[in-house]
């Protein structure tokens, strides 16, 4: 059936992905008609972009107000100009004056004798030159005896953070550019699966790459959007903004979503598929089974752009409607209905973590991206539009590592031998493999680490053992960079650099669709700085060519020079959208080399995926029952009967952090899990019963919520807590207690066979009441003597004030 | 609130309504409203499924007796901050009169509030 038309490429010897060639188009659109700072009412009003800290995935346009006498914060509004989000803003946003005055928040860099990693009374205040000389000729020495690779460089999730970290450890020598996360297994797994089949990125067409939004004449809303394995309203993941969402269905698209829960959206969803969690790609094989069977995807753009149709459709035919709806829990009519709103077109896919927290998300990514592609929707008006880092500016994902290190030293990144991740793009570390290694050593020892923006022992760490923190006691020279003292810094680190916070500092953002300047309002705190600022300054110490200009201002003009524009020309433009254009692949923008097509090998997207087999991987989409099911595991289900699911967010809070923001705590003050009522009644649980969630592997505390919007047969439970009020030293559940309350005490860390993948949705466990004696935190009050001497308090915005 | 002589409210298209909480967060921060106090609260009425697959789940929020219609910002052709910032863009403030015509068209669930600060003096 597939016609292949001759294109022909230059062959590609690395089989590596790289999509970061993109030639813009020469127009570009602007907000420069605008003035970037003014004043009013005795207060000067700067706009900007709030691209961390605290963080996000967005940097939504702001106003920032500051006192024209004094020059302090005031407030932050949303900028109704800005096309991004018209002057909307979350909670977490609008409470940034809570961050910026919190008594909390860190000052001043600090130091503490490695011997002494815990205690909270042993810090020591330094200077920045200090500082930057200590972990200079700390990591130097390392180098030196064990070189570069033994030390990591690790980060969280992206905000402004990975790029720069990875540019970091490459000037330093070090190719460790890594995070925590068992399986790497957030949004990472779902590029890398897009850029393997499509050769890029492809995103839901909500208008956002378009300055002028719905308005544009050449964008049309999705018929259908589909939100699979997401609460985007809340997440705002990857650059998206949830409610945009509810923007199109205001302009009539339909709403079908796969998810266990009945979120918001779900409720309002012309479809909601109550789908049992880890089965996502057995729908998507039986969608895909029934858009062919019955014929409804779109021939034309099958037999000119893709590659391997038939033997996707064979792939697909063991998946029928009874089978998948056995598998899934869902109706066959709705397997169907789903079919035919996937098959309609344009439909918009928001899909979401719930893919990539799956051993096998790799193929269920693949499975559902396929649906896409087979029905024609790649970059149409309204469809799934493929995109890049405009002006190819590096603040989203990471430089090119064959920048700085040979072939033969790339392969000592952790984790090289998954072929997958190493080859895909992505040029991380294997998360657990790099825990197994800071822990055992083996097949060489970490000796150093540089935490930034990250709280892994809160966050991350799938694991009863609480191996990162192990692993991280286990180097010579732990340094962390923050805004608060986190769990991870008061166990593990021996210096500390203070973060400030995005109203305070200079910066670039840019996810995808437009770049804009952060522009400072205000003075930092204390001896705060931003961590571009820290980077760059460290960087220069390693390497001038990697870190080039005389200024930072010099360097942020480095990273947007294909705009060909400066930095301060780019803040008097406030935004700058690169002319968007539909069917990019019709025209040879889609490639490095100009050709028509995609930039895959075939120059087809790959529904057969040569690059997959190449990896040793199945080149088609395929189910695999979760190891830990109800369907796999009979006999243990009938001591662990609920499949659990976890990581579901609360508009209060960004993952592990906003615990220390009063105004947003108060509306979320403890970690819960759903329970549906009927399970609920069974176990003689009460909405805000203090209970364990237990599973074969290990159990955690938190507080029932008892909610129909859940199956009876699924837990979801809450992640990333630690209680900044509670004891900073570890009195027998982790510093701040973050173990206390944390759900990854009840998960493995384990990895799918591509080295992407984990278990955070799809596991088992029990669930029943605390004993009165097992309710925590009750030592969670703030400790009496909060200014000993040598505390970290000493250092933080309330010890000045009071100082 | 130029003319006090008639009523000004806030309509609000509940049909979207995500329950957000950005109106209640902006409210706090503009008016310093003690924790645990509110100038707008959002009330949930749900999530309960009253037939299969039929979902009761409707976000409102209500400004109380400490709304001020945002007075000073409304002073200055600013829009109150909870209408400016609300996520789902589905608040608007103006003179009830204006309000209850736009409502009478209404294709999706409205509710018009006149709080005590826009009653009619």
């Amino acid at each position: 059936m597939t016609q292949k038309i001759d294109i022909p490429h230059e062959s590609d010897e690395s089989k590596e992905v790289r999509p970061t060639f993109f030639n813009e188009p020469p127009v570009m659109y602007t907000g420069g008609d605008l003035p970037w700072q003014w004043e009013e009412d005795g207060m000067v009003c700067t706009r900007s972009a709030a691209w961390s800290a605290p963080g996000c995935h967005d940097g939504c346009g702001v106003v920032i107000y500051t006192d024209k006498e004094t020059g302090k914060f005031i407030k932050v509004e949303g900028d109704e100009e800005n096309p991004y989000y018209q002057g909307r803003l979350c909670s977490r946003c609008l409470d940034v004056a809570e961050a910026v005055f919190n008594p909390d928040r860190l000052l001043y860099p600090m130091k503490r004798d490695p011997k002494k990693r815990g205690d909270a009374d042993a810090w020591e205040r330094i200077t920045w030159d200090e500082a930057y000389d200590m972990i200079f000729d700390t990591f130097n020495a390392i180098r030196e005896e064990h070189g570069g690779k033994s030390v990591i460089f690790a980060s969280g999730t992206g905000r402004v953070t990975p790029p720069i970290n990875a540019r970091l450890g490459y000037a330093f020598g070090s190719i460790q550019y890594s995070y925590f996360l068992s399986g790497n297994a957030c949004y990472v797994p779902r590029v890398a699966a897009s850029n393997t089949i499509i050769g890029c990125y492809t995103c839901p067409d909500f208008s956002m790459q378009f300055p002028d939004r719905y308005d544009n004449p050449a964008w049309v809303a999705p018929k259908n959007i589909f939100v699979w394995g997401n609460n985007p309203l809340i997440a705002n993941a990857d650059g998206n903004l949830g409610h945009w969402v509810v923007d199109c269905m205001k302009r009539g698209s339909k709403l079908i979503v796969v998810d266990p829960r009945c979120t918001w959206l779900a409720s309002k969803a012309d479809l909601w598929l109550q789908i049992r969690p880890g089965t996502d790609s057995m729908l998507a094989l039986a969608m895909g089974n029934y858009i062919i069977e019955n014929d409804l995807y779109d021939h034309d753009f099958v037999d000119r752009w893709c590659y391997g149709f038939d033997e996707y459709a064979e792939a697909c035919k063991p998946y029928d409607l009874g089978w998948a709806s056995e598998v899934t829990w869902l109706p066959k009519e709705e397997i169907i209905q789903a079919a035919k709103y996937m098959a309609e077109k344009p439909t918009a896919v928001q899909w979401g973590l719930a893919l990539d927290m799956n051993l096998q998300c790799i193929t269920a990514s693949q499975a559902v991206c396929n649906l896409w592609c087979i029905t024609g929707q790649i970059d149409i008006p309204g469809g799934m539009i493929t995109v890049h880092d405009p002006y190819n500016t590096e603040v989203w994902l990471p430089p090119d590592p064959k920048e700085v290190f040979t072939p033969e030293e790339e392969k000592e990144r952790i984790g090289s031998t998954y072929q997958m991740i190493t080859n895909s793009g992505m040029v991380q570390c294997q998360a657990d493999s790099m825990i197994d290694q800071l822990v055992t050593g083996r097949p060489f020892k970490i000796h150093g680490a540089w935490i930034q923006s990250t709280n892994p022992l809160a966050c991350c760490g799938q694991d009863p053992k609480r191996r990162i923190e192990v692993g991280l006691k286990n180097c010579d020279f732990v340094v962390g960079v923050d805004c608060f003292m986190t769990p991870t810094l008061m166990a593990c680190c021996d210096v500390v650099l203070p973060l400030c916070f995005y109203p305070e500092r200079e910066g670039l953002r840019s996810v995808w669709y437009y770049i804009q300047n952060t522009n400072k309002a205000c003075e930092p705190m204390g001896e705060s700085k931003d961590d571009f600022q820290i980077n760059w300054e460290l960087g220069r110490r390693w390497n001038k060519d990697l870190w080039p200009g005389d200024t930072l201002e010099d360097y942020f003009s480095y990273l947007i020079q294909e705009a060909g524009i400066t930095y301060d020309e780019s803040r008097k433009m406030n935004w700058i959208y690169p002319e968007f254009h539909y069917r990019k692949y019709e025209t040879g923008e889609q490639r490095p080399d100009g050709q028509v097509g995609f930039n895959t090998m075939t120059g087809r997207i790959e529904l057969y995926s040569l690059l997959l087999q190449q990896w040793g991987q199945k080149p088609l989409p395929y189910y695999a029952e979760p190891p830990m099911s109800p369907v796999s595991q009979p006999e243990l289900a009938e001591e662990f009967p609920f499949i659990l699911t976890t990581g579901a967010r609360h508009y209060e809070f960004f993952h592990s952090e906003h615990r220390q923001m009063p105004r947003l705590r108060a509306k979320h003050p403890v970690p819960w899990f759903d329970i549906n009522p009927e399970a609920a009644l069974e176990l003689g649980i009460e909405d805000g019963d203090w209970c364990w969630v237990e599973s074969p592997v290990g159990r955690a505390r938190l507080t029932a919520h008892v909610t129909p919007i859940i199956d009876a047969r699924v837990i979801q439970a809450d992640h990333g807590w630690w209680f900044p009020e509670a004891e900073a030293e570890d009195v027998g559940e982790g510093c701040f207690a973050t173990y206390a309350t944390n759900i990854n005490m009840a998960l493995p860390s384990k990895c799918g066979d591509t080295g992407f993948g984990d278990q955070c949705k799809c596991f088992l466990c029990k669930v029943y009441p605390c004993t009165p004696e097992e309710i925590p935190l009750k030592a969670a009050e703030i400790p009496q003597d909060r200014f000993a001497d040598g505390s970290f308090r000493n250092y933080t915005y309330e010890a000045k004030m009071e100082a | 609130m130029a003319d006090t002589k008639e009523a000004y409210g806030l309509l609000i298209n509940y049909e979207y309504c995500t329950g957000c909480k950005s109106c209640e967060m902006a409210c706090s921060v503009e008016h310093d409203i003690p924790i645990g106090e509110f100038g707008i609260k959002m009330v949930e009425v749900g999530p309960w499924e009253y037939a299969p697959k039929k979902w009761q789940n409707d976000c409102v929020p209500i400004p109380t007796d400490q709304c001020n219609l945002c007075a000073e910002r409304v002073a200055k052709d600013k829009k109150p901050t909870c209408v400016k910032h609300c996520q789902a863009d589905v608040m608007e403030y103006g003179r009830v009169a204006d309000l209850a015509q736009r409502m009478a068209a209404a294709a999706t669930k409205y509710v018009l509030f006149v709080p005590k600060a826009g009653t009619a003096k």
